[in-house]
C-alpha cells in the first residue's frame, strides 16, 4: 500500500493547482472568469482530457485524471467544458462507435461546448426496465421515420441534439436486440417538448414527443439493432467517484456550519448528541467512499476491469444525498419545512431546496433497487428475476 | 498509489487460510470452544511458529517485523475461520510492551509472545464501561520503588488464557496520572476468573487485583505517562478486531449467499427474489466499505500512528454497527435452518455480538469522529 504520487504525478498535480489558482482566485468568480477558464482548459487539452489525443482530446492518464479531477474538485472550479452530456457519454460513444464523418461533426463541437445535448432513453413505459423500450422507428429508404414518446429527458429545452434510443425490430428473441440509437437535432420537424416541472418547483427535465420525425440514415449511431451496446458501452465510462466525494464532503462541512449555528433546544445543535452521531456516520460513509473509489482505481491501474462493483458507491452517493439533505432540515428543527422567502430561514433556504432535489442524482442513474439488483446478480451471481 | 496489497501479503493470506482450512473446520471450532481453555494450544504454537503471533514484533526479539497491514491480512483469515486464538490480546500485550518497554522488558517477554509460549492480554475496560482516561479507576500506590495495584478490571479479552497482563492504572485523577504496568499469571493477590460469554471462541474474563505489587521493572515507561500509548493500544485493539470482522462478516455472507442460491421455495431458488437479494447487495455494501476504512487505518498505523485515530474510528464505528445487522439478517434470510444451534450462522452472529463493543462501539466511535472533525 502507498497513498503517494510519483514524481510525475506529483508534478502534474502542481501544475493544476497553479493553473487553478491563476486563472480561477478565490471567492466569487464572475463570467467573465468563467469563460476565460473555459477557453484555457480547452487550449490545455483538459476537456476531454481522458479521450485519446486524434480526437482533440487529451490521453490523460488514469491517474493524471483523478489527480484534475481532485484538484479541480478542492478549488471548486467549474467543470471543464459545458456540453456535459457529451462529455460524459455521447462523445466517448461516438468515438467508440461513429463513422469518420460523425467523429468530425460532433467531436469538436462537444470539446468546444457549442451546444448542449440531452439524452433520450427513458419513457413512460420504460423507466428502470430500459430495454422494454417501445419508441417506434420505421425505415424508409435512407430516412428513418421516428413515433413515441421520451420523458425524463433532463436539458431537453435547452439542448440542439438528442442522443435517441428507438425500437427498429419488434419481432426479437430478447429485449435487448432490435434498438437502434440515433442522434437527431432538436429542431426537426415533429419534436415537441413539454417541460415538467419538479417537486422543488424547477423544471429541469421535459416529455419529448415524436410524431413523423424523419431522420437520415447517415445520423445512425453504430449498426441498426445494437443501440443498446452502444448505450451500455457509453454509460460503462465510468471512472472513480472522486469528484463526487469530494462534492458531498464539502456539502457536509456546510452541514456541520449549519449545526453550530442552528439552536436545538436552546443549545446549539453541534452539541445534540443525535445529531452529532448523524454528521459523524455521514462523514464515515463520505470516507468509505473515497476509500472504495481508491481501492476501484487500483484495480484500474493493475489493468483489470471494473465491473458492477462501482455500484457500491453509487449506493452510498444516494443514500447520502438524501441523508444529508434530511439531516440539514432535522438541524434547523421547526424552521427546517420553511421555504425560502421566510426571514428565519437560514441560507435563504439553500438547504430546503437541497432536501427536495436529490432524485435528479438517486433516481437519474439507476435507483438504489436497481443497483442492488445489479450488485447481487452480477457480483453476488445471484439468479435472475 | 496503490491501495492494495502486494504479491507477498497475497502470499501470506494463502498460506493462511490453506493452513486454517487444513487444521481450524468450523466442527473444529466447535470442539475448540467447548475446551476449558477456549483455544488449542497446539494449532496457537503452530501457528507463532510460522511467525504469525509476532509478525509486527522486531526481529530482534524473535519477532518478523512486518506492519499492521501484513497482520490485517492474517487476522482477516482467522476472523473467516471464527479461529478460536488470544491473536488479538497478544499482539496487544506485544505492542504496549515494544512501544515502551526497556531493553530488557523486551527482551524478558517479546520472544515469549512471539512464540506462543506465553499469551498476553490487554486490561483496560472496568465497571464504568468507558474508554476514556476517566474510564481506568484501578488505583496503583506508591509502596517505595513498586506499585501496590487494588481494583478490578472486567471485560478483558483472553484474559482466563493469559500468562501475562499488561495492565492500566492510575496514580492520581489526572490524565498524566495513567500507567501501564505488566503483571504475569501466579502474581500474589491476583485472581482472574472467566465471565461466560455467548461467543464461546471469544473468552473473556474479570481480572482482581488484591494488593498485586509491580516492582519497578513490570512498568511500562515513565509512570503516568501512558494514556497516549493507551490510545493508540486502542486504536490498534478497534483496527484488528474490525479486520477479525472482515473476515467474518464474509464467511456468513458467503454461506447465507449460497442458502440463497439453493433453497428452493414457490418453485424458485430464494436468491432470485429481491426481499432475499437486497439484504444480501447491502451487506455487501458495507463488507467491501468497512473492508477500505479497515485497511486505511491499518496503513496509518503503520505510516502515522499519531494520527491513527480518526481512521480506527471510522473502521470499527461502521463495523460496529454493520456487523451485527448482518448477523440478524442472515439468520432471517435462512429461515428456521439458521435458529439451530447445528447449522453454522450463528456462530458468525455471536461472534459479531461480541465485537460491537470490544475497543469501542459504534456509539464510542461515532463520538469520537465527530469531536476530532471539529465539532
Amino acid at each position: 500500500m502507498d497513498f503517494n504520487l510519483s514524481p510525475d504525478e506529483e508534478a502534474f498535480r502542481q501544475e493544476v493547482r497553479t493553473f487553478l489558482a491563476e486563472n480561477l482566485g478565490e471567492g466569487e468568480r464572475d463570467m467573465a472568469t468563467i469563460a476565460g477558464f473555459q477557453k484555457k482548459v480547452r487550449e490545455k487539452r483538459w476537456v476531454g482530457f481522458s479521450w485519446p489525443k486524434e480526437y482533440g482530446g487529451g490521453g490523460g492518464s488514469i491517474m493524471e485524471q483523478v489527480i484534475l479531477k481532485e484538484e479541480m474538485a478542492k478549488a471548486k472550479a467549474p467543470p471543464l467544458g459545458t456540453c456535459f452530456m457529451g462529455l460524459a457519454w455521447v462523445g466517448p460513444a461516438i468515438i467508440e462507435y461513429g463513422t469518420p464523418e460523425q467523429k468530425k461533426k460532433f467531436i469538436p463541437d462537444i470539446l468546444d461546448g457549442a451546444y448542449q445535448w440531452c439524452t433520450g432513453y427513458s419513457e413512460p413505459a420504460s423507466g428502470s426496465d430500459l430495454a422494454s423500450l417501445s419508441c417506434r422507428c420505421e425505415r424508409e429508404g435512407d430516412t428513418y421515420v421516428v413515433n413515441g414518446q421520451k420523458i425524463w429527458t433532463s436539458i431537453a429545452m435547452w439542448s440542439n441534439w438528442i442522443i435517441l434510443l428507438v425500437r427498429t425490430q419488434t419481432e426479437v428473441k430478447s429485449k435487448h436486440d432490435g434498438i437502434t440509437c440515433l442522434l437527431v437535432p432538436m429542431d426537426t420537424k415533429g419534436i415537441t417538448v413539454r417541460p415538467i416541472k419538479n417537486m422543488a418547483g424547477g423544471a429541469i427535465f421535459a416529455e419529448v414527443f415524436f410524431d413523423d420525425v424523419r431522420v437520415p440514415v447517415e445520423n445512425r449511431l453504430g449498426e441498426e439493432g445494437q443501440g443498446w451496446g452502444v448505450t451500455v458501452s457509453a454509460l460503462a465510462h465510468e471512472r472513480s467517484s472522486i469528484a463526487e466525494v469530494h462534492g458531498l464532503s464539502r456539502i457536509l462541512d456546510d452541514v456541520k456550519d449549519l449545526a453550530r449555528r442552528c439552536r436545538k433546544n436552546g443549545r446549539p445543535a453541534a452539541e445534540n448528541a443525535g445529531i452529532r452521531r448523524r454528521i459523524a456516520r455521514a462523514e464515515m460513509r463520505i470516507e468509505a467512499m473515497r476509500l472504495n473509489g481508491l481501492r476501484f482505481l487500483t484495480k484500474q491501474l493493475r489493468g483489470e476491469k471494473l465491473g458492477s462493483e462501482t455500484s457500491i458507491n453509487k449506493l452510498h452517493r444516494a443514500e447520502l444525498e438524501v441523508e444529508l439533505g434530511e439531516l440539514a432540515l432535522e438541524i434547523q428543527g421547526s424552521r427546517g419545512p420553511l421555504w425560502q422567502g421566510s426571514d428565519v430561514v437560514p441560507d435563504d433556504g439553500r438547504w430546503q431546496r437541497y432536501a427536495l432535489s436529490w432524485p435528479e442524482v438517486v433516481i437519474g442513474g439507476g435507483t438504489p433497487n436497481i443497483q442492488k439488483n445489479i450488485i447481487a446478480e452480477r457480483v453476488l451471481g445471484l439468479p435472475k428475476d | 498509489m496503490n491501495f492494495g496489497f502486494s504479491e507477498e501479503q497475497e502470499l501470506l493470506r494463502a498460506e493462511v487460510r490453506k493452513f486454517l482450512d487444513q487444521n481450524c473446520s468450523l466442527d473444529e471450532v466447535r470442539k475448540i470452544a467447548e475446551k476449558p481453555e477456549g483455544f488449542d494450544r497446539h494449532l496457537w504454537g503452530r501457528m507463532a511458529e510460522l511467525g504469525w503471533v509476532g509478525l509486527t514484533f522486531p526481529e530482534a526479539y524473535g519477532g518478523v517485523g512486518l506492519g499492521w497491514v501484513d497482520l490485517v491480512v492474517v487476522l482477516e483469515e482467522t476472523g473467516r475461520s471464527l479461529f478460536p486464538s488470544p491473536l488479538i490480546s497478544t499482539v496487544l500485550a506485544g505492542t504496549a510492551i515494544e512501544r515502551a518497554g526497556s531493553d530488557a522488558q523486551k527482551e524478558r517477554h517479546l520472544p515469549g509472545l512471539a512464540d506462543g509460549s506465553v499469551v498476553g492480554a490487554f486490561a483496560l475496560v472496568e465497571d464504568a464501561d468507558s474508554l476514556d482516561a476517566d474510564g481506568i479507576a484501578l488505583r496503583g500506590a506508591r509502596d517505595g520503588d513498586a506499585v501496590r495495584l487494588e481494583g478490578e478490571k472486567l471485560f478483558v479479552p483472553d484474559a482466563p488464557d493469559a500468562d501475562l497482563l499488561v495492565v492500566a492504572f492510575r496514580s492520581g485523577d489526572a490524565v498524566d496520572s495513567i500507567s501501564l504496568g505488566i503483571v504475569e499469571r501466579g502474581a500474589p493477590g491476583l485472581s482472574i476468573d472467566l465471565l461466560p460469554g455467548m461467543d464461546e471462541t471469544k473468552p473473556t474474563g474479570r481480572v482482581r487485583f488484591d494488593g498485586v505489587t509491580l516492582q519497578s521493572d513490570a512498568i511500562l515507561g515513565p509512570v503516568g505517562g501512558a494514556w497516549p500509548l493507551v490510545s493508540h493500544l486502542i486504536d490498534c485493539g478497534a483496527t484488528a478486531v474490525t479486520a477479525e470482522l472482515v473476515g467474518t462478516v464474509e464467511g456468513l455472507h458467503a454461506l447465507t449467499v449460497d442458502y440463497a442460491k439453493q433453497r428452493i421455495q414457490f418453485d424458485k431458488p430464494i436468491g432470485q427474489f429481491q426481499g432475499v437479494k437486497h439484504p444480501l447487495a447491502s451487506a455487501f455494501v458495507d463488507i467491501e466499505s468497512f473492508k477500505s476504512l479497515c485497511y486505511y487505518a491499518a496503513w496509518q498505523l503503520d505510516e502515522d500512528p499519531a494520527v491513527a485515530s480518526l481512521a480506527a474510528s471510522r473502521a470499527k464505528a461502521y463495523a460496529s454497527e454493520a456487523a451485527p445487522r448482518f448477523g440478524v439478517d442472515a439468520i432471517q434470510l435462512h429461515g428456521g435452518i439458521g435458529y439451530t444451534w447445528e447449522y453454522d450462522a450463528h456462530l458468525y452472529l455471536k461472534r459479531a455480538k461480541w465485537a460491537r463493543p470490544a475497543f469501542g462501539d459504534a456509539d464510542h466511535h461515532l463520538e469520537r469522529i465527530a469531536s476530532l472533525g471539529g465539532l
